[in-house]
């Protein structure tokens, strides 16, 4: 390249190169932006909205006084009940895929299949939620309901997960304890899972945060408008902090009274969102280490 | 040596087995939820193609002697809105076509007649039909005469062209409903594109600095960010939206609304942004060194090796994440439904409000009584919702595929 310097082709080139790569840096820091302030936005104006008894008191007077705490109640059931049915299901799976299958159309049409539930759209999960489990079986609207229909809405992303972990693992290891003399399942539940728990526990985190923010799927599964009181069985409904966001910002009582409410609901959804992000990356780096000192 | 005795040998292989048999069931666990997905919006969806568009509960009728039997649900509406005003227009004798619905039987009857407590309505009404050969009557079927004289209208069953290609969408309007989903394809198919024009750009040019311009440091910092973007709930991105994005539309064009196809398209936009930079991003990053290399061998500096090389390498890649983009934000429901204004109106310019499928199913099935038409019409939404989605994993996993195969 040398030669070409201080020649007129060469600096039109490198202006171009100067050109495009300003353009691509500007607007990679206009994404960066755009999250700052959408988060910033929030924050900035839920921090107000945020106090003991806001997080700890029934919502009052058609929710523009009180507090949310029977949306985060469950909230926390929701997430609880659909990793029950979603992480043992979904790492098994993963297992079986990854370790069990023989290639050939099955593993394909299993693939494809998560693949396709993963791009289901969520309020498409929502009417299968509705056809099946409150309809069909007779659930009603529940949190058994809800929870299945976020537990399956989880399953790909934590079939995939355990799938991707189990793929980093060098054949090596299972050569060889196989060649020990271990079986199948003592090899992968000796040798490889213990290797692919990080990555696993990483992913499952980062369902656990998809989960608790959905809307449309428990809108007609389990989500009740205003249920100022905290669930006693798998069959009441209760109230979540998605929903609860969605009708008090859309059409609560009195929208504009409300409005500081909507905020630190938002305010503590993204929290709930941060928290999550900050676990999965810690547990990302801890395990890192630990696993490289072995 | 020793060995394992032979019925310990047995328990174990037997467990194996049954280990292997409860992973082989899990996964199939997945492939049954989407037969069963198909199932059961299969089933309520082609429900509605035997369903005659009658609103719940109510009767359409006409005078015996009058030649017309049927009538189309369109036909019905028109006549409704006075748009067919003679019976000739819709195969009948050469009349004018006089409305009549319940509340007007004062005008025919006096209220001896028709009693007290309306215990004579319905043989008032039965009497009226042959009394008043030109009416088109309508009224709950509670008043329905066990002889009534008159003759029930048949609507026509709704078919499958009626329902993609009708433009009206009245799913609750008396006495004939309208299920013509084309004004929400064309909203969802609208928002979406928008959507698109924002976010590729954008998410093309920060997936090319991180993949080959930005220094590793700033990579890493960058990565979680996107990856936090990612995590934000819709419903919080729709309350966004609903606070800042839509009262701006409405200051900087003028409208009398901000709720428009553009706020939606900018909130998709930013919703389809992390799927978009990551897999582009990846798929740059898998562009061979010794491409690159050659590339920059020859004389051409960076910025020609990523447009001339890198970029139309990781071209499938690249499609690929538009794809999904796309896909996210047809299936994207809450934030669509907060920000979009939901007139199920086929969209002229983005300043208009627009419904999508997801809002509408999202908006109107808590109140469609289960089993019936309305109903049935939104599980026949959710079957077209989730036949887009369908071909849009399958057109991914097919360029992908290829890619692989490369």
């Amino acid at each position: 390249m040398g030669f070409q310097e201080g020649t007129k082709k060469g600096d039109s080139k490198r202006l171009k190169q100067a050109v495009a790569f300003g353009v691509f840096k500007v607007l990679s820091f206009l994404v960066v932006a755009i999250l700052v302030i959408i988060l910033g936005f929030i924050i900035f104006n839920g921090i107000t909205a945020i106090s003991w008894e806001f997080l700890t008191e029934m919502p009052r007077e058609g929710m523009t006084a009180g507090g949310i705490f029977p949306a985060i109640v469950g909230t926390l059931c929701l997430v609880v009940g659909s990793m029950l049915f979603a992480f043992p299901v979904g790492i098994l799976s993963g297992i079986y895929i990854n370790e069990y299958a023989k290639d050939g159309w099955l593993k394909r049409f299993i693939k494809l299949m998560t693949n396709n539930l993963a791009g289901v759209p969520s309020i498409v999960f929502g009417l299968f939620g509705m056809a099946l489990f409150v309809n069909k079986l007779g659930f009603g609207d529940s949190l058994l309901a809800g929870s299945l229909t976020l537990g399956l809405l989880a399953l790909p992303v934590v079939i995939r997960t355990t799938e991707e972990a189990l793929k980093s693992i060098d054949d090596s290891f299972r050569v060889g304890s196989l060649a020990l003399g271990a079986s199948k399942w003592q090899t992968t539940s000796k040798v490889v899972l213990p290797i692919a728990f990080p990555n696993i526990i990483t992913g499952l985190i980062l369902s656990v945060g998809r989960v608790s923010g959905e809307t449309a799927p428990i809108l007609f599964t389990v989500a009740a408008y205003f249920l100022p009181k905290l669930p006693t069985s798998i069959f009441d409904q209760v109230m979540a902090l998605p929903y609860h966001l969605y009708v008090i910002s859309t059409s609560g009582t009195d929208i504009e009274a409300s409005r500081s409410m909507a905020y630190g609901t938002a305010f503590v959804l993204i929290v709930i969102v941060l928290l999550v992000n900050l676990l999965a990356n810690w547990l990302r780096k801890y395990y890192g280490k630990k696993v490289k000192m072995n | 040596m020793k060995t394992t005795p032979p019925v310990k040998r047995n328990v174990s292989r037997l467990g194996e087995k049954a280990i292997e048999a409860v992973l082989t069931l899990s996964g199939t666990v997945t492939s049954l939820t989407v037969l069963l997905i198909v199932f059961f919006l299969f089933k309520e969806g082609l429900g509605l193609f035997s369903q005659t568009p009658v609103s719940e509960g109510s009767v359409i009728a006409v005078s015996a002697q009058n030649p017309v039997k049927e009538l189309s649900s369109a036909q019905i509406k028109e006549i409704f809105d006075q748009e067919i005003t003679n019976w000739q227009e819709v195969g009948g004798p050469n009349a004018s076509i006089q409305l009549f619905s319940v509340d007007d039987i004062t005008d025919y009857y006096s209220e001896e007649e028709i009693g007290k407590d309306f215990e004579y309505l319905p043989q008032r009404l039965s009497d009226l039909m042959v009394r008043e050969p030109n009416l088109l009557v309508y009224f709950p079927e509670e008043y329905l005469a066990k002889d009534f004289k008159g003759h029930q209208i048949k609507l026509k069953n709704i078919t499958l062209t009626d329902f993609l290609l009708g433009r009206q969408w009245y799913p609750t309007i008396t006495p004939a409903v309208q299920m013509g989903v084309l004004p929400l394809i064309l909203g969802t198919l609208w928002v979406s594109l928008g959507a698109i024009l924002i976010a590729l750009p954008l998410g093309l040019a920060t997936a090319i600095y991180m993949a080959e311009i930005a220094s590793p440091r700033m990579r890493n910092l960058l990565k979680p960010i996107i990856e936090l973007l990612a995590g934000i709930p819709s419903v919080v991105f729709g309350f966004f939206g609903l606070v800042v994005i839509v009262p701006m539309i409405q200051n900087v064009f003028g409208l009398p609304v901000g709720e428009t196809a553009l706020a939606g398209s900018i909130i998709l936009g930013i919703m389809a942004l992390p799927t978009i930079i990551s897999v582009s991003e990846d798929a740059m990053r898998t562009t061979p060194r010794a491409m690159k290399e050659a590339s920059l061998a020859l004389g051409a500096n960076k910025w020609q090796t990523i447009y001339k090389v890198i970029i139309p390498y990781s071209l499938s890649g690249i499609s690929t994440a538009a794809i999904l983009g796309i896909g996210r934000a047809i299936g994207e429901t809450m934030a669509v439904l907060m920000v979009t204004g939901n007139a199920s109106v086929i969209p002229s310019t983005f300043l208009e409000p627009v419904r999508t499928i997801p809002a509408t199913i999202a908006a109107e099935l808590g109140e469609a009584p289960q089993g019936g038409i309305h109903y049935q019409a939104l599980f026949a939404l959710g079957c077209i919702l989730f036949l887009m989605t369908l071909v849009i994993n399958l057109t991914v996993d097919y360029v992908s595929a290829k890619r692989e195969a490369k």
